[in-house]
């Protein structure tokens, strides 16, 4: 099968500014897709390509197996999309909310009452459907506009930072939702700022500066992009751990690439952190600080991309 | 602790039909970098607008920075630097205006503000945009401006209302770092936060939940109080898995994410093994099983789980 959505030297120019600069990349059907990078670095520039709402300059997008450019018409029927501001119109109820997206994507009487009472059900809103939209949380919006988002059943969708600002707990619902369309074979393409949501996807695109600098499963780009490994030093003074550690590195006492204050801890990095334990202790024993533990921590997503980005 | 910088006793504020912060007990000392977490909802925001002497308190007495909040709540704000959730800057003035703007509002001598407004633009590693106008500034630029015009009359106290939300990881990170260099100078912060793993980066962390606070610990304790350990399996058929393992004996609790299936369990590695073969048995496929660390998110869901009960 082609894969859900596939990108050819993709490239977009504003005048002088490359915002994509030639990305290639593939998505598989089913999976969850996730697509990082910080603002500006041309994300949405290219998801926006990816709908046909900006022509490429250069390369091309394929959805579904179709180019995007000139099969927008069919491509719509197929594919759907929530945006960050879950476009819902909070004056109206629930009921309504899913009316109005069941009538703009065409769907008959009969289909549409049947697919209001799955979409009901999905989000957890029954019971709920004479409720107005604004009286709604923030958890329960976004699942909303989820819903709506799916009704025509589209093979294929565009989840642009669907859970910012939005809970750690309504965040796990949103997320479990998620699963059950790939379950369903749906594909999920989403991005996300948030980096614990990205370990969660089957696969991973980074872009910087209009650049895919990484590509693969969240494990895979860990492995390959971490260059050092991360010690966690719990100890009786954090603040004055950090500033003893930092004056040896000064020195030339201790080899050590970083050394983080991390909340009551502190984190060092070297490619070989095991070796300069001995000297820590030592270091820490003379000014008499006393060390609770070490201990060799995973890196987070988020660390690899911060190194990678320096 | 060293002297406590903020004392609350019984601190209460009732809306029309709500009851947004319940009877808050709060000793933060000088020099902490204080998170506070919860919900949506749950009273984070009130909390520090009446540590910032913003809102009048129903009940209690609170003490900020030396003053009375009841009685010296005008005093207070000279002490404090508070940044709202939706701080204004004005978008029309450049960096460097606005600095100006906010140096004048809180009475900078005039003699000090060249050398205060150049030492913030450096230490918020904007001096290269100082003449670019506010409005063009991307969002984590913005925070940090922002952050700096609270920094300008010095504070000996920061209290800061989910800084980093909408900002992405990278700019998240660069702020986080500026913060930590505050409190490695001996500013006390405190920072309301929707993420989790920021509150790890705090010397201590309080969940308010309902207006309550429901616990106040460093994080490596806040983990620690886990009633078990966390293992973690990664499966597509998450929810068979899920039904099959929570009736399991020694499964304290499930928590799902995506194809991830955390469970407390009360013996990590027996029941590692046992939940493995029953996974097998019942032909559900699985990779990746592990005693996993406890991130401060499950913590937090464990707690607020039990807090439903």
């Amino acid at each position: 099968m082609t894969p859900a959505i596939r990108t050819k030297n993709l490239t977009k120019y504003f005048g002088d500014f490359t915002a994509v600069n030639g990305i290639s990349f593939e998505a598989k059907r089913g999976e969850i897709f996730g697509f990082l990078g910080p603002n500006g670095s041309g994300k949405t520039t290219t998801i926006r390509m990816m709908l046909g709402l900006l022509t490429p300059s250069v390369g091309e997008v394929q959805a579904l197996g179709i180019s995007v450019s000139g099969n927008q018409a069919e491509l719509q029927q197929r594919t759907g999309y929530m945006s960050q501001r879950f476009s819902l119109y909070n004056d109206l109820t629930v009921q309504q909310n899913l009316q109005f997206y069941g009538a703009a994507y065409g769907l008959n009487n009969v289909d549409l009452k049947a697919r209001i009472l799955d979409a009901l059900s999905m989000a957890g809103l029954e019971g709920r459907e004479d409720a107005k939209t604004k009286d709604l949380s923030g958890g329960w919006r976004q699942r909303l506009a989820l819903s709506a988002a799916i009704l025509h059943r589209p093979e294929l969708i565009f989840l642009d930072e669907p859970t910012a600002g939005v809970d750690p707990i309504s965040r796990r619902a949103f997320w479990d939702l998620l699963y059950q369309l790939v379950a369903d074979g749906v594909t999920v393409f989403v991005t996300t700022h948030y980096m614990d949501e990205a370990e969660h996807c089957h696969n991973l695109a980074f872009i910087q500066r209009g650049n895919l600098i990484a590509e693969g499963p969240p494990a895979d780009i860990k492995a390959k992009m971490m260059k050092g490994q991360v010690l966690e030093i719990s100890s009786s003074d954090a603040i004055n751990t950090v500033k003893i550690l930092r004056a040896a590195k000064e020195q030339g006492k201790v080899s050590l690439q970083e050394i983080e204050l991390y909340g009551s801890l502190v984190h060092v990095v070297a490619p070989d952190v095991e070796k300069e334990k001995n000297t820590i202790q030592k270091l820490l024993k003379n000014e008499e600080i006393h060390v609770e533990e070490m201990a060799l921590i995973e890196a987070s997503l988020e660390d690899v991309f911060i190194a990678s980005m320096k | 602790m060293t002297d406590a910088i903020i004392q609350t006793t019984g601190l209460t504020k009732n809306f029309k039909k709500t009851r947004a912060v319940d009877a808050l007990d709060l000793t933060i000392g000088s020099g902490e970098l204080f998170g506070l977490v919860g919900p949506d909802g749950a009273g984070k925001t009130t909390s520090l607008r009446l540590l910032a002497g913003l809102l009048t308190l129903s009940e209690g007495e609170a003490t900020v920075a030396g003053y009375d909040l009841r009685r010296q709540s005008e005093s207070i704000k000279k002490e404090i630097g508070y940044m709202a959730q939706q701080f204004s800057l004005y978008a029309e003035l450049s960096v460097l205006e606005n600095l100006q703007f906010f140096a004048e509002i809180y009475d900078v001598p005039r003699e000090m503000i060249a050398e205060r407004t150049e030492k913030l633009l450096q230490f918020a590693r904007l001096t290269e945009f100082k003449d670019r106008r506010a409005a063009h500034l991307s969002g984590g630029m913005q925070k940090k401006l922002a952050l700096a015009c609270t920094l300008i009359h010095e504070p000996k106290l920061l209290l800061l209302d989910e800084p980093t939300t909408g900002v992405d990881p990278i700019s998240r990170r660069e702020f986080w770092d500026i913060l930590t260099n505050l409190h490695l100078n001996g500013t006390t912060i405190i920072v309301s936060t929707p993420y989790m793993d920021e509150a790890d980066r705090c010397s201590r962390v309080g969940l308010i939940y309902a207006g309550k606070l429901v616990i106040c610990d460093t994080p490596r304790q806040i983990k620690k109080e886990l009633p078990g350990e966390m293992v973690e399996f990664l499966t597509n058929e998450w929810k068979a898995a899920k039904t099959l393992v929570e009736k399991m004996p020694g499964v304290l609790e499930t928590q799902t994410y995506g194809e991830a299936l955390h469970l407390l369990v009360d013996n990590g590695e027996q029941r590692l093994a046992q939940i493995s073969e029953a996974l097998t048995t019942n032909g559900i496929n699985f990779r990746g099983a592990r005693v996993a660390p406890v991130r401060m998110e499950e913590a937090f869901i464990s707690l607020i789980q039990r807090l439903e009960e």
